[in-house]
C-alpha cells in the first residue's frame, strides 16, 4: 500500500483542492482528511457518515474539593500554571493543563485525579471519490498530532479491508506536530507552494523537515504565472534541497469555481488548472514507479 | 491595546493584514510592536525587513540522567505521561523531543540522579524597522511543540501603545497560545467555501476563550454574501473588506507591503486602524 501526503509549509497554496482532484484522478484510494482543525475536504466530496466515534486525546487533572486540604502543594508544583487558589476554591484551566500527572502524584489526600478527555471526533464516510476518514479537534483543542496518527491508521485499515493500495493524505500547513505525525512513514510527500517570497521561505523549510524525517518529497508549484521568476526560484532551491519536481498550475478562476460548486477541478473542467492538475498526477504516477528518482540531501 | 490577526484556513492574508496594520500604526508615530507568533512559518520579516537587535534561543527543561547515581527503580518513568523517559532493563532512556518539561521525574527521583538541562527548540530574534519594533520565533525544524516558542515570544515584547500578534493558522493550541491574553482577535477570511467553513471554526474557538472577535474579508469580491451572511447569523461584525486584485497578488508574492505603494490599501488600513482605536 502506498501512502501520498500533500502538504505545504505556507497555508492556503492548494492542497485540498489537489487532494481532490487527485482522488478524482485516482481509479481506486482512501482519502484521510488530516488537517484536523480546519478540516475542508469533506466540503468538495460531500460525503456520507458511515461511522461517528470519539477521539480519546489526552487526560487532565481533576480535584476533589471534597478531600483537598488547601495544602498547596499541586499549585506549587504545576510547571503550566494550570491550578490557581483562592481563600476557599481550588480549580484546574482544563486549557492549561497539560496532564502531565505531577499534582495527582504527589497531591498527599489522593484528591486529584487524571481523567481522560474526549479531544474531538473521527469519522468513516463514504463519498463518490472513495473512502474518507475525517475529523474535528474541538475548538481550541490540544493532540492534533495524535488524532492524525489515528486517523492514518483508520486510513491504512480501510483501505486493507476493501483491498484499496493508495491513501491520498491531506496535511495542514505549517512544521509542527501535527505534519511531522502526517508524513512520517509516507512513500512520497507533495509539497504545494505557491510563487511568493513567503512561498519560497515556507518550502525551504517544509523541504529540509521531510528530509529530516527521510521523506521522499516532490514540489509543484500552483498559481506559477502569478510571478514566474520566483516560481523558478522556487524550483531551482527545491531541486537543490533534494526534492523532485512534479509539474506546475496555472492560476485559474476554475479552482474556486469547482469549490463553490462542490466539485473537484478536474470533475468542473478538463483545460486550464485541471490540465496542469492531470499532469503533475501523471508524474507523480511515475514517480512512485521508479523510487531510485529520489535523491535526499546528504 | 494587543490585538491578534488569526484565522482558521492558512493563506487567507494574516500576516498581510498583520503587517500592514503595524506599518501604518507606526507611519503615525504610535509606539508600535509587531509579534510573529506563526513560528512554524514566520513571513512577517519579509514585508517588515527588521534589522536585528538581538537573538536568543529558546530552550526547554529535559531531564539527564547520572548513570552512576540511578539504581534503576523505574519511578521516574512511572510518573512520565508522555513516555519521555522509560527504564528498561539495565538502561534508562530519555526522548527529549516527548518531554513536556513537567519536572516530574526530576522531583520524583529518590536518589536525586536526574537533573533538568537546557534543550535548544528556536529561536526568538527582535529588531526594529524605523520606529517599528519586531519580534518572532522560529521553531527548528523537526521540531514538534511551538506552543513554548509562541509564550516566548509574547514574553519578550516591550512595552508599547499597540501590540499586533501575527497567529498561526488553524484552531488548536498554538492559535490558542497566540491570542490568549490579547484584548481582541481579528479573523481574516477569504469569501470561499473553504474560508468560510473555517472561519466558523475560528470563530467558537475565540468565543470559547472569552475574548471579543471581529471578521476582515480579504479578497472580497466573489461569492462575499454567504460569509457577510454567517457573520450576522453569529452576531460578528465585519470591520473591513480587501479588494481581490491581481496587483495587490503580485506585490505580496515580491514582499512588497501593500499599503507603502498603494493608496487604496493604505486608506483601507488606516480606517481598520481608525477601528480598533475608537472600539477599545
Amino acid at each position: 500500500m502506498k501512502q501520498l501526503v500533500v502538504i505545504s509549509g505556507k497555508g492556503g497554496t492548494g492542497k485540498t483542492s489537489l487532494v481532490a482532484s487527485f482522488a478524482s484522478l485516482a481509479e481506486r484510494a482512501v482519502l484521510a482528511d488530516c488537517d484536523v482543525d480546519a478540516a475542508d475536504l469533506h466540503l468538495v466530496v460531500q460525503s456520507s457518515l458511515v461511522s461517528r466515534n470519539d477521539f480519546w486525546g489526552g487526560q487532565r487533572a481533576v480535584i476533589d474539593g471534597d478531600r483537598c486540604s488547601d495544602c498547596g502543594i499541586c499549585e506549587d508544583l504545576c510547571r503550566f500554571d494550570a491550578i490557581s487558589s483562592d481563600s476557599s476554591t481550588i480549580s484546574v484551566d482544563p486549557l492549561a493543563c497539560e496532564g502531565c500527572g505531577v499534582c495527582a502524584w504527589f497531591c498527599e489526600e489522593g484528591a486529584i485525579d487524571l481523567v481522560r478527555t474526549i479531544d474531538g471526533e473521527w469519522y468513516l464516510s463514504e463519498t463518490r471519490l472513495g473512502p474518507m476518514v475525517h475529523a474535528r479537534l474541538k475548538a481550541a483543542g490540544e493532540n492534533s498530532g495524535k488524532l492524525v496518527s489515528l486517523l492514518r491508521t483508520e486510513a491504512r485499515n480501510a483501505a486493507t479491508n476493501r483491498d484499496i493500495d493508495l491513501v491520498i493524505i491531506d496535511g495542514s500547513p505549517g512544521i509542527g506536530c501535527p505534519v511531522i505525525a502526517s508524513i512520517t512513514g509516507a512513500d512520497l510527500v507533495l509539497v504545494v507552494t505557491e510563487p511568493t517570497l513567503s512561498g519560497l521561505h515556507d518550502l525551504e523549510r517544509v523541504i529540509r523537515l521531510t528530509n529530516h524525517f527521510g521523506a521522499p518529497a516532490m514540489v509543484v508549484v500552483n498559481r506559477y504565472d502569478v510571478n514566474e521568476e520566483v516560481a523558478l526560484r522556487a524550483e531551482r532551491h527545491a531541486q537543490k534541497l533534494g526534492a523532485g519536481l512534479a509539474g506546475r498550475i496555472r492560476f485559474d478562476p476554475a479552482v474556486t469555481q469547482a469549490q463553490i460548486q462542490g466539485l473537484s477541478v478536474v470533475e468542473h473542467s478538463s483545460n486550464g488548472a485541471a490540465a496542469d492538475i492531470t499532469e503533475v498526477w501523471e508524474n507523480l504516477q511515475r514517480a512512485f514507479d521508479e523510487e531510485e528518482l529520489y535523491v535526499s540531501e546528504a | 491595546m494587543r490585538v491578534a490577526i488569526a484565522s482558521g484556513k492558512g493563506g487567507t492574508g494574516k500576516t498581510t493584514v498583520a503587517t500592514n496594520l503595524a506599518w501604518v500604526a507606526a507611519q503615525a508615530k504610535k509606539s508600535v510592536v509587531y509579534l510573529d507568533c506563526d513560528v512554524e512559518e514566520p513571513n512577517g520579516q519579509i514585508f517588515l525587513r527588521p534589522i536585528k537587535d538581538w537573538q536568543k534561543t529558546v530552550t526547554v527543561s529535559v531531564p539527564r540522567v547520572d548513570p552512576v547515581v540511578c539504581d534503576l527503580c523505574g519511578q521516574c518513568g512511572q510518573i512520565c505521561q508522555f513516555s519521555a523517559i522509560v527504564c528498561v532493563g539495565q538502561k534508562v532512556l530519555v526522548f527529549p523531543e516527548l518531554c513536556h518539561s513537567c519536572g516530574g521525574c526530576d522531583l520524583v527521583c529518590p536518589l536525586s540522579a536526574i537533573t533538568e538541562v537546557p534543550r535548544g527548540i528556536a529561536t526568538v530574534m527582535a529588531g526594529h524597522t524605523g520606529s517599528l519594533r519586531y519580534v518572532q520565533g522560529l521553531l527548528n525544524i523537526g521540531e514538534a511543540m511551538s506552543p513554548p516558542v509562541i509564550r516566548a515570544v509574547k514574553a519578550e515584547a516591550p512595552e508599547a501603545d499597540l501590540v499586533i500578534v501575527d497567529a498561526p493558522p488553524g484552531t488548536a493550541c498554538p492559535v490558542v497560545e497566540a491570542v490568549k491574553g490579547c484584548d481582541h482577535v481579528l479573523l481574516v477570511t477569504e469569501p470561499t467555501p473553504f474560508g468560510l467553513h473555517d472561519l466558523e471554526l475560528a470563530l467558537e474557538t475565540v468565543r470559547s476563550l472569552g475574548i471579543s472577535c471581529e471578521v476582515v474579508i480579504n479578497r472580497a469580491g466573489l461569492n462575499g454574501s454567504a460569509t457577510k451572511e454567517l457573520c450576522r447569523r453569529k452576531g460578528v461584525e465585519v470591520v473591513a473588506e480587501f479588494p481581490d486584485s491581481r496587483r495587490v497578488a503580485e506585490a505580496y508574492s515580491r514582499g512588497e507591503l501593500a499599503s507603502e505603494k498603494d493608496p487604496e490599501i493604505r486608506d483601507l488600513v488606516g480606517s481598520l486602524l481608525g477601528h480598533l482605536e475608537n472600539s477599545t
